[in-house]
């Protein structure tokens, strides 16, 4: 299929809190410009798989690789430099609560030495779009969980990254809002053209944004395909995740019901 | 029995390994100046507006105290413009720091290590990192900066405010002369009474906010981790004011 090019690896990453035993030789390949979403039970690790990708957390073993460079190997220069090409979209949004929304934003843009003007700018075009417009001057207490978490989305989107990873951008968003989002990530990608990781749990907005879609199971991918590919996935733990049926948690033996 | 106290040994002994991995990373930050300087200056006012009220209360007791207390000691005995040196002296040099600082290890102490945990447990820290900010150089070096160049200041004022309610005590409360207050306060005078206190100071104030820094950032799970790191930090911290005022007194005095 093509020439892709691979630009986020995980290559067999181990990772364990104490006993808990979380990564368990995950693998996955993400290409250029494409979004992919990794769903899988509550619990199941997917937002430790993404904080490795930006060095939050270091795998016990196994590699993630960005742009060609081991993140584990980086000295404190490169971290930085990889970092500044990434946004993250934080799930519980992240904000700084002693800032109000202008300076959130503000705040990764300075980092990256761009003048007070062009930052304006930017906080203005990415609240805009996230439809939070003239929300500048609130606090984080202010606003609802929603909106934080548009907010949260703005921060990251402010950056124009080269890769963007979403933890659950739509959990606890309404309908409409949800789908509003969808769409903004989709205009993000087209606009952006930036490579994009997808955390979720809601398989239509899984396959409203994503090229393809990978199961995250026992600290492992259990299927990465097309849209298509998983919707028409035999395997059953796929099958019970994407159709949500309530005997799927407890065949999986996952850690939390999913709720 | 042997094993309990060997793990405690090796557990404190850990302990000053991640101190000193920790000041090591915190050095290496302060190449960083553009990032901590002005953040610096916002630190110092937090603590300067939050520390001095709480500060000049527990000096001016003091004062108030030693004044007395020095009138028991001395009746009798001593010449009573003695009360002017030793009211002076142990203000300036020891009950002055010592307590204020105790006080504030539970003041700012608390609020670093809250206010970190805080964001730990909330990943603002994970999101400052993944801003390409550095923690150190964002977070910590300002308010170690900052609290080691106000302590010696907060100090300075509330002795100068246990000096007052001395003299005040021993004017109305002991019939003292302030002519006589003067002449003890001058007495057995040296510059070393001011900077003494003034240097413990510091250290004082590096090492709480160094430790409210570490104990906030190593923050685990919830509020109650927040809790917790805050209650560490307040007792680990005035347990080094303790210690490091014996070490002052063995090298100094
Ligand atoms: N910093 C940490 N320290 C200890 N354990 C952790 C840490 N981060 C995650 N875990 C554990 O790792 C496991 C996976 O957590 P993770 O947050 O990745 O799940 P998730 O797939 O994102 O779930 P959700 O969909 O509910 O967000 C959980 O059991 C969690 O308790
Ligand atoms: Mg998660």
């Amino acid at each position: 299929m093509g020439c892709f090019v691979v630009v986020i690896v995980f290559r067999e990453v181990h990772k364990a809190f104490g006993e808990n035993k979380v990564l368990q030789g995950f693998s996955l390949d993400v290409n250029d410009g494409e979004t992919i979403a990794i769903i899988g039970y509550s619990g199941s690790g997917k937002s430790v798989a993404l904080k490795h990708i930006v060095g939050l957390l270091e795998p016990d073993s196994g590699e993630v690789e960005v742009d060609g460079e081991l993140v584990h190997a980086l000295d404190a220069a490169g971290l930085r430099a990889l970092r500044s090409k990434i946004g993250y979209v934080f799930q519980f949004a992240a904000l700084f609560d002693s800032m109000s929304v202008a300076d959130n934003i503000a705040l990764g843009l300075r980092r990256q030495g761009l003048s007070e003007r062009e930052i304006g700018h930017r906080i203005e075009e990415s609240l805009a779009l996230v439809d939070l417009a003239g929300s500048e001057e609130k606090f984080p207490i202010e606003l609802s969980g929603g909106m934080r978490k548009r907010v949260g989305i703005a921060r990251a989107i402010a950056l124009r990254p080269q890769y963007i990873l979403y933890d659950e951008p739509t959990t606890g968003l309404d309908p409409v809002t949800r789908a509003m989002m969808d769409e903004l990530m989709i205009r993000v990608r087209e606009k952006l053209g930036v490579t994009g990781i997808a955390v979720t749990h809601d398989m239509k907005s899984a396959y409203a944004i994503a090229d393809r879609i990978a199961m995250l199971y026992h600290g492992r991918v259990r299927q990465v395909g097309t849209v298509d590919e998983i919707q028409r996935s035999h395997d059953s733990v796929v099958r019970q995740f994407i159709e949500g049926r309530p005997e799927a948690a407890a065949d999986a033996g996952a850690t939390q019901a999913s709720l | 029995m042997q094993k309990v106290i060997t793990d405690q040994v090796a557990e404190l002994l850990a302990g000053f390994g991640r101190l000193g991995n920790f000041v090591g990373d915190m050095a290496r930050s302060l190449r960083d100046f553009k990032v901590w300087l002005g953040l610096t200056a916002v630190q110092m006012r937090r603590i300067g507006v939050d520390s001095l009220p709480i500060s000049l209360l527990v000096a001016a007791f003091t004062g108030v105290v030693l004044a007395l207390l020095s009138r028991y000691i001395f009746t009798g005995a001593v010449p009573m413009y003695f009360v002017g040196t030793l009211v002076g002296k142990a203000i300036m040099m020891e009950l002055g720091p010592v307590l204020v600082c105790l006080a504030l290890a539970g003041r700012v102490g608390a609020s670093i290590a809250a206010e970190l945990g805080t964001m730990r447990v909330t990943e603002q820290v994970d999101a400052l990192e993944t801003l390409a900010y550095d923690i150190q150089s964002f977070l910590v070096v300002p308010r170690v900066i900052a609290a080691t160049l106000m302590f010696p200041v907060i100090v300075a004022f509330a002795v100068t405010a246990g000096l007052l309610t001395g003299w005040l005590t021993s004017v109305t409360l002991i019939d003292l002369s302030t002519v006589d207050f003067l002449k003890g306060l001058r007495l057995f005078y040296q510059f070393k009474d001011i900077w003494f206190g003034l240097l413990k100071s510091m250290s004082f104030g590096f090492t709480i906010a160094l430790i409210g820094c570490m104990k906030g950032l190593n923050t685990r799970g919830g509020a109650e981790g927040v809790g917790r790191a805050t209650t560490q930090a307040v007792v680990v911290s005035a347990g080094m004011i303790l210690v490091l005022d014996a070490l002052w007194a063995v090298l100094l005095l």
